[in-house]
């Protein structure tokens, strides 16, 4: 499908902006719907695929790691100030499990790993579009969309739930040092005290959204590289603005997916 | 009569207010040698692009081998292009891949050869282009001609009935420039292809053409052998070929 064009310039003026807004939701929809049309038609791109998604997490690892050990560690000082003089700090390792679960670990990634992949492929695809390399693999004969957008969509989609679980287990770890330096509470009681809190649907809302979010981020990283226009500075628009669009989308969804999930 | 295997009719486009072809007619005979020559800014790269419709026109038809590019659907035109190499100003070499895996790609994704047999293939064209020794270099590593010469070798890897250059020798110093021509020559002759190149290198031209067709301001202004234009008397196609005022409305661009 034809993807809508935006209008470039140094001074554009609210109404040709506006438009660019509706033309980009137009494209990242044209991008969806093609993403659906490609994904079930072979070949399809496993070792590519497999590449990415080694390559998405190996880039995200350090950041996330760092961020999940200090959230769980924060979020576990806040609630012992808030608990300890209501002398409810048995509950700390319940509401610390629910909130990491539902919301901190999942929204907490996503937005990290918007920064450093839909950027990334955002800046990858840019640059093979003002240098040809696109127009290249389509004037072969070869599908630029089906090798180069579907398997980053399908990789981002489904690294980033992995990348959640992992911070969940890293940012309850860093919980629990927080609390055992605190209360120097044992280990089996927190986490068998955590558990008895958190329930299936906790685990199920936390993590069926992440699915979104990892394909909110390829999509909008790989529609802002594959039409990118006007150069050097053109990829450096379509980095930044990759970032901007998936993190605003990331908690567009979120908002939806728990209001969804509390009906 | 010879075959033509691309026929273009009246193709006009334009940008904006700008209009870079004006109702353009070619026909490119099966197994010529076909240069489009002009200034920068005549709508050469914008031809050759509508020829495998990297680019729609505003107007006008593009035949190969008979069939209209702009009423294929998606597969058939994946089909045509098969048949057609395009080799980019820059190379267009894929950054992410070495030299080795620029050339099997085509080969991987367009046909069934075994991996032994993509290997050989790979050499085979390697040494056509006489850069066997660049075999897994990355694009980063290799000069502009090197460049050029890869390009050229992914290009004709899958063995395409029709070549389109898009300035083949720009940016390159005159020696490079002439090796890359009679590069060109020797694996039309080689591989018995059809070539339309799009230049404003005189050099490059004298090597290749068997024809040769002048456009300016988007029309076709003349159309020939190389040895007829060159002795012509008008004065823009003698200023051109004499190198000395490339000088017009005012503004310079040689």
């Amino acid at each position: 499908m034809k993807v809508p064009q935006l209008l470039y310039g140094q001074n554009l003026s609210n109404q040709q902006k506006l438009f660019n807004f509706f033309a980009t939701i137009g494209g990242i929809f044209v991008f969806i719907i093609d993403y659906f049309k490609y994904v079930f038609i072979p070949p399809f791109e496993i070792e590519e695929t497999k590449k990415h998604m080694a390559d998405f997490g190996i880039k995200t690892l350090p950041i996330v790691s760092t961020m999940g050990i200090i959230v769980g560690f924060v979020m576990a000082l806040q609630s012992y100030v808030v608990l300890e003089p209501l002398g409810a700090t048995d509950f700390i390792p319940g509401s610390l499990g629910i909130s990491i679960l539902r919301e901190f670990a999942p929204i907490l990634t996503a937005l990290l790993f918007a920064g450093r992949v839909s950027s990334g492929i955002g800046a990858e695809l840019g640059s093979m579009r003002v240098t040809e390399q696109i127009d290249a693999m389509e004037v072969s004969g070869i599908d630029p969309f089906k090798f180069l957008v579907v398997p980053r969509v399908t990789a981002s989609t489904f690294i980033l739930p992995l990348l959640t679980v992992y911070v969940v287990v890293i940012s309850l770890f860093g919980g629990f040092i927080a609390t055992f330096l605190q209360e120097q509470m044992n280990v089996i009681y927190f986490f068998n005290s955590m558990i008895s809190y958190i329930t299936m649907g906790d685990i199920f809302q936390g993590m069926i959204k992440t699915f979104f979010f990892g394909f909110a981020v390829g999509i909008v990283g790989s529609y802002k590289g594959y039409t990118t226009e006007g150069g050097t500075v053109g990829v450096g628009i379509s980095t930044t603005s990759s970032v901007v669009i998936a993190s605003l989308l990331i908690i567009f969804i979120d908002m939806i997916m728990v209001k969804l999930g509390m009906m | 009569m010879s075959d033509k295997i691309i026929r273009i009719e009246n193709l006009s486009k334009s940008f904006g207010e700008k209009k870079v072809l004006n109702s353009v007619s070619i026909d490119v005979i099966e197994g010529e040698n076909l240069i489009v020559f002009g200034r920068s800014g005549t709508g050469k790269s914008v031809l050759l692009k509508s020829i495998v419709r990297l680019l729609t026109p505003d107007k006008g038809k593009i035949f190969f081998k008979g069939k209209n590019i702009f009423e294929m659907k998606e597969k058939e035109l994946l089909k045509t292009r098969k048949q057609i190499g395009f080799l980019f100003q820059s190379g267009a070499l894929y950054d992410s891949m070495s030299v080795r895996e620029n050339l099997s790609f085509p080969l991987r994704k367009l046909t069934n050869m075994k991996k032994d047999e993509i290997n050989d293939k790979i050499v085979e064209t390697l040494r056509l282009v006489s850069l066997e020794e660049a075999i897994d270099k990355m694009p980063a590593e290799l000069s502009g001609g090197m460049r050029k010469r890869i390009g050229l070798a992914r290009t004709i890897i899958t063995e395409p009935s029709v070549i389109l250059y898009d300035e083949p020798t720009t940016g390159l110093d005159p020696i490079t420039a002439k090796e890359i021509s009679q590069l060109i020559l020797n694996l039309q002759r080689k591989l018995k292809t059809t070539s339309v190149v799009v230049t404003h290198d005189l050099i490059c031209a004298e090597i290749i053409a068997d024809r040769v067709i002048f456009l300016k301001k988007g029309e076709i202004y003349m159309e020939g052998k190389l040895e007829e234009i060159k002795e012509s008397n008008d004065s823009f196609i003698k200023n051109f070929f004499s190198n000395k005022i490339l000088i017009e409305s005012g503004v310079n661009d040689a």
